[in-house]
């Protein structure tokens, strides 16, 4: 295969990649996002899967042995915890939209610009010479194809400087992948399909390789494990070394786990690109399946490598190419060559847009906008300056890699490389693991920590390659820095006997962590310090509240909070997302100044395009702000947390009050019914009343005005005063009683008694009446009716009225009624019917209501208190029990109660 | 004189009836009774009384609409209409007035004062008639 189809190979491969990318924004567009889907999120965190892992791990499993798992196993322990740690750091990043890991070290610690910086650089510094070993690892690739195919020209190609093109080809990709939104929380969709893809297709690679190792050349494990132990230089590769140092384990395990979250581009995928906590569930199992898929084929390939090219003329790392090249297995080269390519690649656009966005956001916009020149030149234009920052940045730091590579990177293999960008990303554990944890933890010791690790860090791990490439004198490697033995890089203060990733490691991360608690610990917080730490720490309390509550009081003009967004958003664009603010908040947009929470809502926008460092100084510009002392801000903060529970309290009352308001009109409606009806039988009770007084005193005067009456005349008139008396006494004790049972005042005297006496009694009480008016009554007892606990006299009462109601409204001689008793399941009936002119159904339940022919006066009235039914009702509901009519004008009426006798 | 006199009495309650028959009787008017309110339109229409003696609450129609109906018709506004009611309140009243009643008295009343009342009227209605 000659380096021109090579050329084309990668190309093409490139374009497809992008094509991903493109079909998968077109995909969001239309709202059939990808990335909402777990496995995406997954397969993109591979992206922890370089040129490293693909050629690097056969490479170090030659010259270590088993130990090239350990950044592996790292990943897979952390992996559970990540639903501790790392859905805390998302939804830390969503509230305070931040967008690269220095950013967030900068704002956890007081919206600090130099921890924002120095993020940025240890960043920088540790992870070029990683792209720079990824370039290395396609380039070096690339020729090894290329020279098999006899094509010895290829190292002359591009005049002999492959890696150049490479890296200025990936550049114009990166920017494509990473610049083409402006709004960096916008996420890249398409990137992170696209890195899906490429992981997709190195995992592929990589074990087509490894199976064509292990079934195809050699006959399975079995075989290949069999004839690797009867070489003794072998064995080392798949047992543990015995005499072996532990403790290089534990550093090795330790620094990827911190790796896993800390390097920029896992920071990137597997936070800033997170849209849905939810995929860590996947995540936490899925990932490490992937490594553990990726790495089944590692030590097979390495025994089969050594086997194959026993004299050491092939590079370990180049297994994976070799083998399939010595077999002319072109397609098989071909696919191996290109999984290479998609991990180097994938790993470099992620890192690469990391970069870039904390070199413009940290380093590059602080410094423009703090320029009152740069800001009057690019006003309005701001976005376009964003963009254009990180582009440039892009281009330079896989420039910048490419140098790395061309001075140092050729002297060392892939894998230690990355241990030494593993180490530099590791001094981010104190300031992170705390900041998220710790609200002691402040600016001074985050940034003395790092800034002591990071020293040593370079000290340990950087400087001796740089010495190695003949920078610095070798003598510091040999005799110490200044010539004292307790500075040697590889032995500091004498510590021996660990390789030297542990050892560097070791030094700075103590040194690191002990700075950092120390001064936490020894120095104060500022209040915009405490503010941070207390919402960092307690991001899942206060994200649910920190659109509104922000802690920021000061003035600015609602004109300059507008211009400033102006120069991102556009005009169009800032003045909806303010009036939708406004509308949310209830903030009047028309007023001069502006309110605290649009400010602080105005930068976090900002700090979404611009970075935590430069959003402040922007906000800073254009507003008066007010000093808020710690204690106000825990107060506010608590008083907003009061807020949000006495908010909850508040609608779960305003709920119950709602409720209790119904209650209490419903109430009020029955009170005020009641009222009325107490009136209306006040006035009812005044007006019957007075009728039979009018005719008492009327006829009393007649009498006593005409002594000169006719005989049978006044004894009439006498007689009629009698029983108009009868008639109001009988009114006023059925008034008294009807309001002793409606007090509740009236008690039931019960005794047993039998249903059929209370009949009996009654009919006879009336038998005078009766016969009279020429009545049949006619008496139907139920002899099963057991005897039950009632008050006699009372039931006597509610008979007797029922049957003069019915005598009264009989025709006289015609008339008859029927008592019945009836006993059915536990209950005692007992009705009277008789064959009157019946009650109209709209009255029937109106007639137990008393005066109810107060109520409507063109109802005919019958004669009597008025009291009878009501009174009745009553005492039936004392004994627990209920009356009701059936009736049909015309047809007589039937009147029964029910009393429950068990 | 007051032969010549109808006076109607409306009432729904026999013992009252009774007595103020008895009163009116005792005057010398010529006497009609009715035991509620369209009975006493009937009569009104027949009879065309001079003075009317009405209760107001009774079945079917009641005082007010009676009143009300004399009072707007041509040929009967003439007729003096007394309510005896036992409703004492200012509003009964007012609104008595207000369908037109010449007089309104509540009951219990005192059976002189009531008899010379209705003789007061049943002078204008003697006098009116004469000129």
């Amino acid at each position: 295969m000659n380096s021109v189809t090579l050329t084309v190979v990668s190309l093409l491969y490139l374009m497809a990649l992008f094509g991903v990318a493109y079909w998968a924004e077109k995909q969001s567009e239309k709202g059939k996002s990808l990335v909402t889907n777990p496995y995406i999120y997954a397969l993109s965190l591979a992206v922890y899967c370089t040129a490293w892992t693909f050629y690097g791990s056969v490479g170090r499993a030659v010259t270590k042995g088993i130990e090239f798992v350990a950044v592996f196993i790292g990943p897979t322990i952390m992996m559970p915890l990540w639903w501790i740690v790392v859905r805390k750091i998302i939804r830390i990043c969503k509230v305070q939209r931040i967008t690269s890991i220095a950013d967030f070290i900068s704002s956890r610690y007081g919206k600090n610009a130099t921890l924002g910086v120095l993020a940025t650089f240890i960043c920088l510094l540790g992870v070029l010479p990683y792209i720079a070993i990824q370039l290395k690892a396609i380039s070096s690739s690339f020729l090894i194809v290329a020279h098999s195919s006899g094509d010895q020209d290829a190292d002359d190609l591009f005049w002999g400087d492959l890696a150049f093109y490479i890296a200025i080809v990936l550049s114009v990709f990166t920017i494509i992948f990473g610049t083409r939104k402006i709004d960096s929380t916008e996420r890249h969709e398409g990137m992170v399909t696209a890195i899906a893809a490429e992981s997709i297709v190195k995992l592929v690679a990589f074990m087509a390789t490894g199976f064509f190792v292990t079934y195809l050349i050699f006959d399975g494990f079995g075989d290949i494990f069999q004839k690797a132990s009867v070489v003794p230089s072998l064995s080392k590769i798949f047992v543990f070394n015995e005499t072996g140092d532990f403790s290089e384990w534990f550093w090795h395990i330790f620094l990827s786990m911190a790796a896993i979250m800390f390097l920029p581009r896992q920071f990137q995928v597997a936070v800033v690109e997170n849209v849905n906590e939810k995929h860590l569930e996947k995540a936490i199992w899925l990932f490490p399946l992937y490594m553990l898929l990726i790495n089944i084929f590692v030590i097979p390939t390495a025994l089969g490598g050594e086997l194959l090219f026993a004299n050491n003329t092939v590079n370990p790392d180049n297994y994976v190419l070799a083998i399939p090249l010595k077999f002319n297995q072109k397609i098989l080269t071909l696919l191996t060559y290109i999984g290479g390519f998609s991990a180097a690649t994938s790993m470099i656009i992620v890192e690469t847009i990391a970069l870039s966005v904390m070199i413009s956001n940290n380093i590059v916009m602080p410094i423009v906008l703090k320029s009152k020149m740069m800001q009057e030149r690019f006003k309005g234009n701001l976005s376009n300056v964003v963009n254009n920052i990180r582009r440039t940045s892009i281009v330079l730091i896989i420039l910048l890699s490419y140098l790395y590579y061309k001075t140092i990177a050729e002297h060392y293999s892939l894998v230690s490389i990355g241990m030494v960008s593993f180490t530099a990303v590791a001094q981010f554990t104190p300031a992170i693991i705390g900041g998220i944890f710790w609200k002691t933890g402040n600016q001074k010791g985050a940034l003395i920590g790092l800034t002591v690790g990071a020293i040593l860090w370079f000290y340990t791990l950087v400087l001796p390659s740089l010495v190695g490439a003949g920078a610095f004198p070798q003598s510091i490697m040999d005799n110490g820095l200044f010539g004292m033995d307790v500075l040697k890089p590889f032995s500091l203060f004498g510590l021996k006997g660990m390789d030297n990733i542990s050892h560097g490691l070791f030094w700075s991360l103590l040194a690191n962590t002990i700075c950092y608690v120390y001064f936490s610990v020894n120095t104060q917080q500022n209040s915009i310090e405490h503010n941070q730490a207390v919402i960092f720490v307690d991001i899942f309390k206060y994200s649910e509240q920190m659109e509104t509550s922000a802690i920021w009081r000061g003035t600015a003009y609602l004109s300059d909070i507008q211009m400033l967004l102006n120069n991102f958003f556009g005009e169009r664009r800032t003045e909806k997302v303010l009036k939708l603010f406004a509308q949310k908040h209830q903030i009047n947009l028309n007023s001069e100044k502006t309110d605290s929470r649009l400010v602080a809502y105005a930068e976090k926008l900002l700090v979404g395009m611009v970075g935590t460092a430069s959003a402040r100084i922007m906000i800073s510009s254009v507003s008066k702000e007010e000093k808020i002392s710690t204690e106000e801000v825990i107060s506010i903060l608590k008083s907003s947390q009061e807020l949000l529970s006495a908010n909850k309290t508040l609608k779960r009352k305003s709920v119950e009050l709602e409720k209790a308001t119904s209650e209490l009109k419903d109430a009020n409606e029955i009170l005020k019914r009641t009222d009325k009806l107490k009136d209306d039988f006040l006035s009812t009770v005044a007006h019957e009343i007075r009728t039979p007084l009018t005719s008492i005193r009327a006829l009393s005067e007649i009498v006593y005005d005409n002594p000169d009456m006719e005989i049978d005349e006044r004894s009439h008139f006498l007689g009629t005063v009698v029983k108009e008396s009868d008639r109001l006494s009988r009114l006023i004790n059925q008034v008294l009683d009807l309001e002793k049972y409606e007090s509740g005042k009236q008690k039931l005297d019960k005794e047993e008694i039998d249903i059929q006496d209370i009949v009996k009694d009654s009919i006879e009480a009336l038998y005078q009446q009766t016969k009279e008016k020429g009545i049949k009554i006619v008496f139907i007892p139920d002899r099963f009716a057991p005897r039950f606990e009632a008050d006699r006299d009372k039931l006597v009462q509610v008979v007797v009225n029922l049957l003069s109601n019915a005598i009264k409204y009989c025709e006289s001689n015609k008339g008859q009624i029927i008592v019945a008793t009836h006993y059915v399941e536990g209950c005692i009936y007992t009705s009277v019917q008789d064959n009157g002119a019946g009650i109209d159904k709209k009255f029937q339940r109106l007639i137990f209501d008393k005066f109810y022919q107060a109520e409507d006066q063109t109802i005919k009235k019958p004669k009597g208190s008025g009291l009878g039914l009501a009174i009745s009702k009553k005492i039936i509901e004392l004994h627990n029990g209920q009356i009701w009519v059936e009736s049909e004008v015309g047809h007589g009426s039937k009147f029964t109660f029910m009393i429950s006798v068990v | 004189m007051k032969e010549l006199i109808k006076v109607l009495i409306v009432d729904d309650e026999p013992s009252i009836l009774m007595s103020l028959e008895f009163l009116m009787k005792k005057e010398g008017y010529q006497v009609f009774i009715a035991r509620d309110g369209s009975e006493a339109m009937d009569i009104i229409e027949k009879e065309v009384p001079s003075i009317i003696l009405l209760d107001i609450m009774m079945p079917n129609v009641d005082g007010y609409e009676v009143c009300y109906h004399v009072k707007n018709s041509l040929r009967f506004e003439h007729i003096k209409v007394i309510f005896l009611s036992a409703k004492n309140k200012e509003m009964d009243m007012e609104k008595g007035y207000s369908v037109g009643a010449d007089l309104y008295v509540t009951k219990p009343f005192s059976t002189r004062t009531l008899v010379a009342k209705v003789n007061a009227l049943a002078v204008n209605v003697v006098s009116g008639s004469a000129s």
